[in-house]
């Protein structure tokens, strides 16, 4: 019988120092926080977080950079981490932004078996330096964006099933479908585990051959709940 | 009305129904306040969502809809989640109709810097550089000056930029400008100002047509 579901233990084990390993989500929504708080748990440091943000002050990955775990992030933006903006202005952690979709769309090549893209994104702009850049044949310039992959992806879905298909929620789907795909390791939390057959066909967003594993969320922490300072 | 809601209530006048939008945090996030309640239109957020409507009222929050600014939102009728391949994709790809933008510095020639002040403020790139760089049409709401009162529409960005020439039309407190071949047209004049002021508090030329400059409040 095919069963990825597994324990939260027994995923300790892929973690190692130094590893690159991306995390979904897009501020709280989609943010696999149990996963967050095992690799925390694990000791495992030096590593390179592939994100789109930093979460908030002491919640999510910042809870990894807080505690020195983190030497590099590949992210788009540290806009509502003031802790983290002070990680990166001391030296402490190094950051490579990048365009919002433009990182998107280097986890998708680095999961679809592709090297790199060409893009005009950032091209008059100081983004430019350092960059391959490559002539066209009607004389455009375009900054040559190489693919990205990682060791492990971790993962939220409120859905998952032993197949590991998974089916995401409302604004949690944002960067968690691509990077399933773009990971040696797919590990994904999910809030429900559903039999297989029970998830329309039509409806499954990450088929479960991009998924290694399912871990089931415990109980869902007051991590995972409306954060009180974006409430009117 | 606050400045911010002047220039918000301006913003929303550009707006044709049906359009894809995507509104900027700070003032943009105001403009769907004063538009006519039956104008549909489909707002685009960064993290997946088109067809996102007003906040959601304290206590009617769910914890897995978000806007790209992190508040918590409601939806409009017809509306749809998708990943951020596809939520880009929209961007870049030429879907979206307007893009509401905040500024540091706008050039005469429609240069926009939003994103980096180096060595005091470099929070990182977000959504911006392609929204400023794809959407169909640019404009920019942002108070005249900045809290000190220094210009910040200047012939050339002093800032790194977020994108070249992409700027179509600059709605402030005081003003309404286009950005044209010629160089940056006074379209419209906030009711209680005087063109001597808006051109004292702008650093670039300002060209008027014709005699009378419509007003806006």
């Amino acid at each position: 019988m095919i069963d990825k579901v597994c324990t939260l233990a027994s995923v300790m084990k892929f973690f190692r120092d130094r590893q690159t390993i991306m995390v979904g989500g897009f501020g709280v929504p989609g943010t696999p926080f149990m996963l967050i708080d095992a690799l925390l748990e694990s000791g495992r440091s030096a590593l390179t977080l592939v994100k789109n943000e930093a979460n908030e002050d002491h919640l999510g990955v910042s809870k990894l950079i807080e505690a020195g775990r983190v030497e590099k992030l590949i992210i788009s933006h540290l806009g509502l981490n003031a802790t983290a903006i002070g990680f990166m202005n001391r030296g402490e952690i190094q950051v490579d932004f990048y365009p919002q979709g433009i990182l998107a769309e280097k986890i998708r090549s680095g999961g679809a078996g592709i090297f790199g893209f060409l893009t005009d994104i950032g091209i008059d702009t100081i983004l430019k330096k350092g960059k391959e850049l490559v002539k066209t044949r009607d004389g455009r310039e375009l900054i040559l964006e190489p693919a990205t992959r990682a060791d492990i992806s971790l993962i939220h879905a409120a859905q998952g099933d032993r197949y590991g298909n998974l089916v995401y929620e409302k604004s949690a789907r944002n960067f968690n479908p691509v990077m399933a795909m773009a990971a040696d390791i797919v590990i994904a939390e999910v809030e429900q585990i559903v039999e297989v057959g029970d998830i329309s066909p039509d409806s499954i967003h990450t088929p479960g051959a991009f998924v290694d594993h399912v871990v089931v969320i415990e109980e869902l922490t007051p991590d995972y709940g409306v954060l009180s300072r974006h409430v009117l | 009305m606050s400045f911010k809601e002047i220039i918000a209530k301006r913003a929303a006048r550009e707006i044709r129904p049906g359009q894809v939008i995507n509104l900027g945090i700070g003032i943009p996030t105001q403009i769907l306040q004063f538009l006519p309640a039956d104008t549909v239109v489909f707002i685009h957020s960064e993290n997946g969502i088109l067809g996102i409507g007003p906040r959601c009222r304290r206590g009617t929050e769910n914890r897995n809809l978000i806007d790209a600014g992190g508040n918590y939102v409601t939806l409009q009728p017809g509306a749809s989640f998708f990943d951020s391949i596809l939520s880009f994709s929209l961007v870049r790809g030429g879907r979206l109709d307007i893009a509401f933008l905040g500024a540091l510095e706008i050039s005469a020639k429609g240069d926009l810097a939003n994103w980096i002040i180096p060595g005091r403020y470099s929070p990182g790139i977000g959504g911006g550089m392609e929204l400023a760089q794809k959407a169909k049409r640019v404009i920019v709401t942002t108070t005249h000056t900045t809290k000190e009162g220094t210009p910040k529409i200047f012939p050339e960005c002093t800032l790194p930029i977020t994108a070249k020439a992409c700027v179509g039309t600059i709605i402030t407190e005081l003003a309404v400008m286009e950005v044209t071949p010629e160089g940056l047209v006074l379209k419209e004049l906030a009711e209680g100002t005087d063109f001597e002021t808006v051109k004292s508090l702008t650093a670039a030329p300002l060209i008027v047509k014709g005699d009378s400059i419509p007003r806006y409040s």
